[in-house]
């Protein structure tokens, strides 16, 4: 029998196609369709954030952390109100509180209901895909009743939040909870069992523990892996410890495992927001902050759990009014780094899994 | 519940041809980090497995954000007192 010579060729996915999410460009050489490299190009969303960031005052940084990591807006302004609040030792008011928590779970569930229709339409299934959005927008709905926009919202401000919730919006938030709870159970029944998924998402691109620690992984992507890392109860911030919720984890830490985390956790994230409610006390919600602040010469990183994992913001001040170097570390960063050793050995159609479950955003990657 | 810690560890380089060792043999998620240093600060690292920029395209010029590049569209803002 004659055998047949095949020759690798290069391919570049990227930066215009709906599988990268965004304009993340991967160069991948190819024996057929199997990816023997692959070379992810990123920078094309680069906007200088943290250039921008030091020559603007702390309040005015507020509205720019939006457009980092635009799916999940309300979880960068709460990461950067918090890490200026430390800074410069303000205390917010308990109600303010509570109102950012439920604002920072509702959009970790709007975040992942997006990944779950993108992730799904990435596997061909389109019906998914109308599904999470319809669901999502119930909550778009609700921050754009409390904030006035629909995707970045700009609602935190250093000492409180802008506007104050009514029992009105209180109401309608839980009935969209409670229909999306329903909702992610007809997801389940859609895909969970599925045969044609499992057999695209089992034992497919495993990370295994050890390498997801070496790249800094964090969020549902290191959960999966097994390892329970989660700072809203390992570095807890805000109100998280007086809610009750479980770290969602699974064993394998193949595509099939971030999926079924993500789901999971949008189940803790109703329940958490549910008892907020229950517990939002009355009150102000804002604190005196003086216009122009001067944090002391100084240094502070501090980070929350953002629907992608470990959002900080490290501030340098040299006592004046901007600061003189904010880092931004970014989840879907450090994240997006592990693709290129999951990648080799995969067929293509695989690594499209791979990058879908994966949850970048190259807004915040390239900053 | 045992404490968890953030560790920082710092150290200070000369800022003419900056340079010093990689710890991506220790730490594979340096990789990318080291490269947005290089691209950002112009930090050379020594034993970096592929050193390139990352944010900016190759052949760009300056490390932007460094103190001394200033761009025209950045306008200052009146000192308030």
């Amino acid at each position: 029998m004659r055998t047949l010579k095949t020759e690798e060729f290069m391919v570049n996915m990227g930066p215009q196609h709906p599988s990268t999410h965004g304009v993340l460009k991967l160069v991948l050489t190819l024996d057929g369709e199997i990816v023997k490299d692959c070379v992810p190009h990123i920078g094309f969303l680069h906007r200088g954030m943290e250039k921008i960031f030091e020559n603007r005052t702390y309040h005015q940084i507020m509205p720019y952390t939006d457009r980092l990591d635009y799916l999940a807006s309300m979880t960068n302004n709460f990461a950067y109100a918090l890490a200026v609040e430390k800074m410069v030792g303000v205390k917010i008011p308990p109600r303010a509180e509570y109102i950012r928590v439920i604002m920072a779970e509702l959009q970790r569930i709007a975040s992942h209901l997006i990944w779950f229709s993108t992730f799904a339409i990435d596997l061909g299934a389109t019906t998914p895909f109308l599904y999470g959005f319809r669901e999502r927008e119930l909550i778009i709905d609700l921050f754009e009743a409390a904030s006035g926009n629909r995707l970045t919202y700009n609602y935190f401000r250093i000492g409180g939040i802008s506007r104050d919730i009514n029992p009105a919006w209180i109401e309608q938030a839980k009935k969209a909870l409670d229909n999306i709870a329903k909702q992610i159970d007809q997801y389940e029944i859609l895909l969970t069992g599925n045969p044609i998924f499992t057999e695209r998402t089992k034992n497919i691109a495993v990370i295994k523990p050890e390498l997801a620690k070496s790249y800094g992984l964090t969020g549902p992507n290191l959960r999966s892996c097994g390892i329970p890392l989660d700072l809203r109860l390992d570095y807890p911030y805000s109100v998280y410890p007086e809610l009750e919720f479980n770290v969602i984890t699974a064993k394998n830490g193949d595509t099939f495992d971030r999926y079924k985390v993500r789901l999971d956790e949008i189940r803790e994230s109703i329940k958490m927001i549910k008892q907020a409610f229950d517990k939002l006390p009355e009150g102000d919600i804002m604190t005196k902050v003086p216009k122009v602040l001067k944090p002391e010469a100084g240094e502070i990183y501090s980070a929350i759990e953002s629907p992608r994992g470990e959002l900080g913001f490290y501030i340098v001040s040299d006592g004046s009014q901007k600061p003189q170097r904010c880092k931004v570390r970014a989840p879907s960063f450090a994240n997006l780094a592990i693709i290129p050793d999951i990648a080799k050995g995969l067929m293509i159609s695989d690594l499209v899994a791979l990058t879908g479950s994966i949850d970048i955003v190259l807004g915040e990657i390239d900053r | 519940k045992e404490n968890k810690v953030y560790i920082a560890i710092k150290t200070t380089i000369p800022r003419e041809g900056a340079e010093m060792g990689s710890i991506t043999s220790l730490w594979r998620g340096a990789d990318w980090l080291e490269r947005e240093l290089y691209d950002m600060f112009g930090i050379k690292f020594n034993d970096h497995p592929d050193l390139r920029r990352i944010l900016m395209w190759d052949g760009y010029e300056g490390y932007p954000l460094r103190k001394d590049f200033t761009s025209p569209e950045i306008i200052k803002l009146p000192e308030v007192k």
